[in-house]
């Protein structure tokens, strides 16, 4: 998927773990931004940012969604972090097999934080928008990168069916279904 | 389609193990909303006055705000209300955090719970998948150990739980229910024990449907922006260093020795240093932008937050520092304690030592300093065990127990309930008004729309009045612009604000609103985020209702009448509405009983303090009324004021400042 160079905007967001107050209102802003209808309904499980809290390890980490993955990883590492121990999980946004987190509840299909694509465009993503203490900051940046193709959003959720049920099965299904319609 | 609630209560029995949902009247919301409100309609239908607290036919109901878990930003309130076993009145009790919106993501307003389980369980609520489990292994583990421990077995990291500690367990009636660092006090804790009902865990994902959402959404990013700004909301005391209002005003020990003076730059800057050096970082509630809650990693303890005067209680209860309350919190939280009562009832029991009325014999191996003794106390009533179990029924019953004088020394309680430990010289109109007569039995939970204090000048009054947005009528207005000093406030200006005050409480505890936003908030600068006007439209938007403030006040008051009708039903009356004696040092008896008498009048209740057939049919409360008729608590006589003379009244009305 080799492409030519090109400008692009690289969308950043900042997190400041030692601001976070674990209120998840990034949550409930994302799931509530890409509800379906747009706002139409609220579901923090839905949400393409989660925030890992354990608050007797003191521990808040908002992570988001990024790419997914058919397999856990094999190997761990802990990190100690100002005397408080993390799970490398904590800060991995990828949406593997060995957690719940970024699947819709009911399919289980993969989640993807998009930054709030929106027409036009939001002056900032949604989950930036409500951090009112400001353990998010977010930043545009030029940069000259190589252009890639960029799977979307179905692709993404077959590949994750494929992955599940095999090729086989799922063109099997996909075939009963459209004669249904 | 149903919008900010689900529809849908679970009815939980544990003596049979039963688990039923159940879908709810639609018309119930528009009648009490939710949380509290809906709880006491279920307590009035279900739970006769003759059922004891103890008995398992009491109920033990969480209800979710009818706002929570849409993007409003801090309606966070789960209302616990149950029999307090304290009282054996309603039990009125909320807790923040993150459990009412994961219970309506899991699909349920509420839980209402029935009968008891014949072994320690608890109960696990996923979606639709919800079960009784077994909890033996948990049995006398502490809050968040609980909590940690469920999340881990059910591998479900995002379960939100509500547990007891020991205290709970072993039904101590000031232990409350833990949920994180937030807790539900003043009755469900020993309940909760009582129905060998260990903890709470719920996981929800699901959707929360919004009436007009976007219209919503977009102004809840500008509200949450305001509260994020405004000084005036949330807990100050998380923010501000300087604790001299409660270390120079209120009483210490057994609420017992104001200490005027106490505080200094000197003991602030030292306490500022201890705070800081041991805050990991202040946290809040769900989706709310406010740090409420400041977290201690104290030496030897477990990590504990706390919030508000919690921090002080101990220390002074104990004539301590502050460090005192951080080493004991740690521990006393674990075990499910509240820390409003707690630390009274260990004062109390020092008191008695002192005096003689209980000896060594009654404290056998209580160490000689202080600190030692409250660690003594605590771990006897937590265990229930030898003086502990007197000690654990509260101050009013521990007094009564013991005998042999120690009556005198529950000098704190009202309703039998240990109450905030403020000992003034003059009396307050408007504070007595509110002690005697709140049904929630605290004064924090009664207070906070009008301000504590007037401002000095005719000008300032007026440039506050001008942008005074939470003040619901021009009457109140003008009380405020003539208002010049603080304990001279008239009778009938008296009833009319304690009235908005509790208004306020109503509402906030129906919808799930924190009242660090609203109803608690407006005491000091007048500037809460929420009120009467501007939450109609709110609760408009998320739920579809169509309501205004005339119509949410209504609702309140339908709820404020109900709370009183049930509790008239289990014998309170005016006799009951008496704050402690030596609350004021000055008091004017008379003056006193004339308030009382005007209040009720103004509320439409008889001057017994119970709500008229005129009142509660208005309200569409007929079928308390009936009830009234029947059991002959109202006679049918009492349509006029019984007792007063409108002549007199109007005498009244006019002077009688404090
Ligand atoms: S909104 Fe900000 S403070 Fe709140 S949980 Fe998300 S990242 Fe943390
Ligand atoms: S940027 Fe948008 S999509 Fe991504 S996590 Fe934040 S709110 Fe969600």
């Amino acid at each position: 998927m080799k492409g030519e160079l090109e400008k692009n905007i690289v969308k950043r967001i900042k997190v400041n773990l030692d601001k976070c107050i674990g209120c998840r209102a990034c949550e409930l802003a994302c799931s509530v931004f890409h509800a379906n209808p747009k706002y139409s309904s609220v579901n923090p499980a839905m949400s393409r940012i989660q925030v890992v809290i354990d608050p007797l390890n003191d521990e808040y980490v908002p992570i988001r969604a990024c790419d997914y993955s058919k397999a856990g990883c094999d190997g761990r590492r802990v990190y100690t972090i100002n005397g408080k121990e993390y799970s490398e999980c904590s800060f991995c946004g990828t949406v593997c097999p060995t957690r719940d987190l970024f699947k819709e509840p009911d399919s289980g299909l993969p989640l993807k934080c998009d930054m709030c694509e929106d027409d036009p465009p939001q002056k900032e993503p949604l989950c930036v928008q409500v951090c009112q203490v400001g353990a998010l900051v977010y930043e545009e940046e030029e940069e000259e990168v190589e252009e890639e193709v960029r799977p979307d959003e179905m692709e993404i959720g077959l590949k994750s069916l494929i992955d599940k049920y095999g090729l086989e099965k799922l063109a099997d299904t996909f075939a009963r279904m459209s004669q249904k319609v | 389609m149903r919008y900010a609630e689900t529809g849908y209560n679970l009815e939980i029995d544990l003596s049979r193990g039963n688990i039923e949902r159940v879908e709810t009247d639609p018309s119930l919301t528009d009648l009490h909303l939710g949380g509290q409100g809906a709880n006491a309609k279920i307590l009035w239908d279900r739970v006769p006055p003759e059922v004891e607290p103890s008995s398992p036919n009491n109920l033990l109901v969480f209800s979710a705000g009818l706002l929570c878990g849409t993007p409003v930003p801090g309606v966070t309130r789960t209302s616990v209300n149950t029999f307090s076993p304290q009282t054996n009145f309603f039990s009125h009790s909320t807790m923040g955090g993150f459990f009412a919106p994961e219970l309506k993501h899991a699909g349920y307003d509420r839980i209402v719970i029935r009968g008891k389980a014949p072994s320690l369980v608890y109960l696990w609520i996923n979606n639709d998948k919800v079960e009784i489990r077994d909890a033996t292994h948990l049995r006398g583990k502490g809050v968040t150990e609980t909590a940690a421990l469920i999340r881990e077995e059910l591998k479900e990291p995002k379960a939100q739980v509500a547990a007891i500690g020991l205290a709970g367990e072993n039904r101590v009636y000031t232990s409350s229910i833990g949920h994180g660092w937030s807790s539900a006090a003043r009755g469900p804790g020993p309940v909760m024990g009582d129905k060998r009902l260990k903890a709470i865990a719920v996981r929800g994902t699901k959707d929360i449907n919004i009436a007009r959402p976007a219209e919503l959404f977009e102004m809840c990013l500008r509200l949450a922006k305001e509260i994020y700004e405004n000084p005036n909301v949330g807990d100050v005391m998380a923010v501000n260093e300087d604790d001299s209002f409660h270390h120079d005003n209120f009483a210490w020990g057994n609420a017992r020795v104001r200490r005027k003076g106490y505080w200094t730059k000197e003991l602030e800057e030292r306490w500022r240093k201890l705070k800081y050096d041991h805050m990991d970082r202040q946290t809040g509630c769900y989706n709310c932008p406010k740090k409420c809650i400041t977290v201690i990693s104290y030496p030897g303890r477990k990590r504990f937050g706390y919030k508000c005067y919690a921090k002080d209680t101990y220390h002074m209860a104990a004539f301590q520092e502050l460090d005192f309350s951080y080493e004991i919190l740690g521990i006393a939280q674990e075990y499910g304690l509240d820390s409003y009562s707690t630390p009274q009832v260990i004062a109390f029991a020092l008191e008695l030592y002192e005096a003689g009325i209980l000896t060594d014999q009654d404290l056998p191996g209580m160490p000689s300093d202080v600190r030692g003794r409250f660690y003594y106390l605590m771990e006897k009533i937590v265990h229930r065990e030898g003086i502990g179990d007197v000690l654990a029924n509260g101050v009013y019953w521990a007094a009564r127990q013991i005998g042999k004088g120690a009556e005198a020394y529950d000098h704190n309680t009202t309703k039998k309930l240990e109450q905030i430990p403020i000992k003034l010289g003059r009396l307050n109109p408007l504070y007595f008004l509110m002690t005697a007569t709140g049904e929630k039995m605290a004064t924090t939970q009664i207070e906070g729309s009008f301000p504590q204090d007037p401002l000095p000048t005719r000008e300032e009054r007026e440039e506050f009045v001008r942008n005074w947005e939470a003040v619901p009528n021009d009457k109140l207005k003008q009380i405020f612009l003539e208002w010049e000093k603080r304990h001279e406030m008239a009778v009938e200006a008296s009833c009319l604000i304690c009235d908005w005050n509790e208004m306020m409480h109503y509402v906030d505890d129906a919808i799930g609103m924190c009242g660090f936003l609203s109803s608690f908030s407006g005491q000091h600068a007048g500037r809460p985020a929420y009120h009467i006007n501007n939450l109609p439209y709110i609760i408009s938007l998320a739920t579809g209702m169509d309501l205004d403030k005339d119509g949410l006040w209504e609702i309140a008051t339908r709820n404020r009448n109900l709370v009183r009708a049930i509790n008239v039903r289990r014998g309170l009356r005016r006799k009951d509405e008496r704050p402690p004696e030596d609350h004021w040092r000055v008091r004017d008896h008379e003056f006193e009983q004339k308030l009382l008498d005007a209040y009720y009048e103004f509320k439409g209740w008889t001057n017994d303090g119970i709500p008229t057939k005129k009142t509660l049919d208005k309200l569409g409360l007929n079928y308390v009324s009936e009830d009234f008729l029947r059991r002959g608590i109202l006679t049918g006589n009492e349509g006029a004021p019984s007792k007063q003379t409108s002549s007199e009244k109007g005498d009244e009305l006019k002077s009688r400042g404090c």
